[in-house]
């Protein structure tokens, strides 16, 4: 952990809890002589994590809410109605939403593999989780700084059909069996592509760490500029990634009722449209980090503003294109993955490796 | 994965209405198809037998819930030819102007649904706000929304509302505006084309052996029309034009009834133009000879719709029996389904426009 400005902050708040305690400790309970213990730079650290964890992870659930409220709003727009309206501009509607699943029966079918059905969701939502830790938003407030950062989203993000696969196996229904089957197929054809583009940054910025790749943006240029076509591929392949019309095949409701996740009813299926939202902010925050330069931007707001304006900027293209388009079918999904946005991401490539060859960036 | 059957209903988001489609895939390719209907069988030919001749009007109504208007009317034809009655003209006129309405209206609650299948709600919701417009019109003439209970048999209920002509003038115009927009929606887009072209090819042999007709007829490039090949009312003073679609596709029926809203509005022009005061009822006899048997078919917004009547001597018809389009089109469906991906199966019966109403009766 590499000291930053929300890790002081909490540092000193964790400090301070544990010498209230070690206090407690040496002056009433003064026997069990291990106030000490308490105030050790270990102990310390523990809990700071502990805590820049809870802290890092309710805000990206936060936001991941926000996003929900901000696709009720603005599909709303675009269809010509007003979405939400419950409380103040319709914020509460995604608490209520939550209450209501929350004391919903949670129903397990008889014939479903019990193990593996309860296991699929947490380790889906697990997987989601665990994108929020590895998305820096500003340069003081971010969970892990690691070198490999960016491998890790991309490595975790593809793990998600396999959790889908299982849910759909374990279900024991045919409806869930083609969705999750769909998910896999779904992953051949956006992987390739997104991970090609990706590369084009790696190449020009030389690291696998987020913050050398928004410092690099702030030195030189938003990489949209020189990889535009970089930054398309991203998109596109970022709606296959985390299943958002016109990419939802695993859960295409109109032909298999609602895809993988048919058995799973009250919070439990709550909790996996969330990590939907969850995984739409990571994919959005990568593509803010990626190409729009993170949260650089002008100094008379906080960087992790900026960077939250973007993302939402971001989020909204997403919501228009689930506003104007339709559901495509497998079959051309891995025909636009294989011989569109492939070849783009190879130009794309060419052009970051010409860059970098050339010394011009 | 092995062969499989799967139950496409009766509770399914394809299914719009209660039938069971059952399909046997090969993964996600099907290579048979079998719709079985009944789900809303109500004995209507057996209680209409209980029933006098102007209780079956509103009764007819519910044939179709999306198309009310269509068969109330086939209904009068039927008994005004069982009891020879002369119409008067302004009352042809005038339900010459609502049944194409109800055929706009009917016309853009499938291409809602047709929206829903494809997984864009958006092309659900625009051609539903602009259905409002049609159902307002409708109130103003019989007070009712859905179900009208506006022809009577020998004319029709009450004339024509004060402004009507403004009215319909005003919300024709508005209307053709908006149906470019759905065209920009749909036509101009590649997933929509995608998804609607090449799929449910149904060659015009099958088809007129098949007895589909109507839009689906006319989509696969047969050229058949009950309004111009048998004029009813005053099909035959105005100057329309019959929409055929060659390719014989889903995208061919889903073109055939976008051409047939315009033509409608086209027509509804006219006969507001045309339209002249006088008599819109004569007084029926209250009974129909023993033996005596009378028919009608129109072109209803799915099909061709036929009634068969014969009387008993009474108040109360013998029989009535009814040919409902959809019952034979559905009939088709593995014609057109066989061979594609599950996938397809909204596209394609989602052009279709299916009624369960007057299918199971």
């Amino acid at each position: 952990m590499i000291a930053n400005g929300l890790y002081d902050f909490i540092y000193g708040i964790a400090l301070w809890i544990l010498q209230v305690v070690a206090w407690f400790f040496n002056n009433i309970l003064a026997w069990f002589s291990v106030g000490a213990w308490f105030v050790s730079p270990g102990v310390v650290e523990f809990l700071t994590t502990l805590l820049v964890a809870l802290v890092v992870f309710i805000v990206g659930f936060l936001v991941s809410i926000t996003f929900i409220w901000e696709e009720r709003k603005i599909l709303g727009r675009l269809m010509d109605r007003r979405g939400t309206q419950v409380g103040f501009l319709g914020l509460f509607q995604n608490f209520a939403d939550g209450l209501k699943t929350f004391i919903k029966e949670h129903i397990i079918p008889d014939e479903v593999d019990k193990q593996l059905f309860n296991l699929a969701p947490v380790l889906l939502i697990a997987m989601s989780c665990f994108m929020i830790c590895l998305i820096p938003i500003g340069p003081d407030f971010f969970m892990a700084n690691l070198n490999s950062g960016l491998l890790l989203v991309f490595a975790v993000f593809s793990l998600a059909p396999f959790a889908i696969l299982m849910a759909g196996w374990a279900s024991n229904n045919k409806y869930t069996v083609m969705g999750g089957m769909r998910a896999a197929a779904q992953l051949i054809a956006y992987e390739v592509p997104i991970l090609l583009s990706v590369a084009a940054v790696v190449v020009l910025v030389g690291s696998f760490n987020f913050m050398e790749i928004v410092s690099f943006q702030q030195d030189n240029t938003w990489l949209i500029v020189p990889l535009f076509i970089g930054a398309l591929v991203f998109f596109i392949s970022a709606i296959a990634e985390v299943e958002r019309i016109p990419f939802d095949l695993p859960e295409a409701e109109a032909e298999l009722v609602e895809g993988w996740m048919t058995e799973y009813g009250g919070f439990r299926w709550g909790l996996i449209m969330l990590s939907e939202y969850v995984r739409g902010f990571a994919a959005c925050g990568v593509l803010v980090l990626l190409f729009l330069g993170g949260w650089a931007g002008p100094d008379f707001i906080w960087p992790e503003v900026w960077f939250l304006i973007k993302m939402f900027m971001v989020f909204a293209l997403f919501i228009w294109v689930r506003g104007a388009l339709m559901r495509v079918t497998t079959k051309q999904i891995l025909g636009l993955g294989w011989t569109k946005l492939m070849p783009l991401a190879l130009i794309n490539l060419g052009i970051a490796i010409a860059l970098k060859m050339g010394g011009w960036l | 994965m092995a062969e499989m059957w799967l139950n496409m209903g009766p509770q399914h988001p394809m299914t719009h209405g209660l039938w069971n489609l059952r399909v046997k895939v090969d993964g996600e390719t099907m290579t048979e198809a079998e719709p079985v209907i009944g789900y809303l069988h109500r004995g209507w030919e057996k209680i209409t037998e209980n029933r006098k001749y102007p209780q079956i009007i509103p009764m007819a109504d519910r044939l179709c819930y999306g198309a009310s208007m269509s068969w109330s009317h086939l209904y009068c034809l039927t008994i005004e030819d069982l009891m020879e009655i002369e119409v008067p003209e302004r009352a042809k006129w005038i339900r010459t102007i609502v049944l194409e309405a109800q055929r706009i209206g009917s016309h853009l609650m499938w291409l809602a649904a047709l929206g829903t299948d494809l997984g864009s709600y958006t092309v659900f919701l625009y051609p539903v706000r602009e259905r409002e417009l049609f159902l307002d019109l409708m109130q103003n003439l019989c007070g009712a929304r859905m179900t009208y209970n506006y022809p009577r048999i020998g004319g029709v209920r009450n004339d024509v509302p004060a402004n009507f002509e403004r009215d319909f003038t005003r919300v024709l115009n508005h209307f053709e505006k908006r149906l470019s927009d759905y065209e920009a929606l749909c036509d101009q887009s590649t997933v929509f084309r995608m998804r609607m072209e090449d799929v449910g090819y149904l060659s015009p042999e099958k088809a007129k052996n098949l007895g589909v007709t109507g839009p689906n007829l006319r989509g696969s490039g047969v050229d058949y029309d009950v309004r111009r090949d048998d004029p009813y009312e005053m099909y035959d003073q105005v100057d329309w034009k019959v929409c055929v679609e060659k390719s014989c596709d889903a995208y061919a029926r889903y073109r055939v009834k976008m051409d047939e809203m315009r033509e409608s509005c086209n027509i509804i022009r006219q006969c507001i133009k045309k339209m002249k005061p006088g008599a819109i009822r004569v007084k029926p006899p209250r009974t129909a000879p023993k033996g005596k048997t009378g028919w009608a078919h129109v072109e209803d917004p799915r099909g061709e719709g036929f009634m068969y009547v014969i009387g008993n001597g009474d108040e109360r018809p013998y029989r009535l029996k009814v040919r409902s389009p959809i019952f034979v089109t559905v009939s088709a469906a593995p014609e057109m389904l066989v061979g594609y991906k599950i996938a397809d199966v909204p596209a394609i019966m989602g052009s279709v426009d299916m009624c369960l109403g007057e299918t199971d009766r």
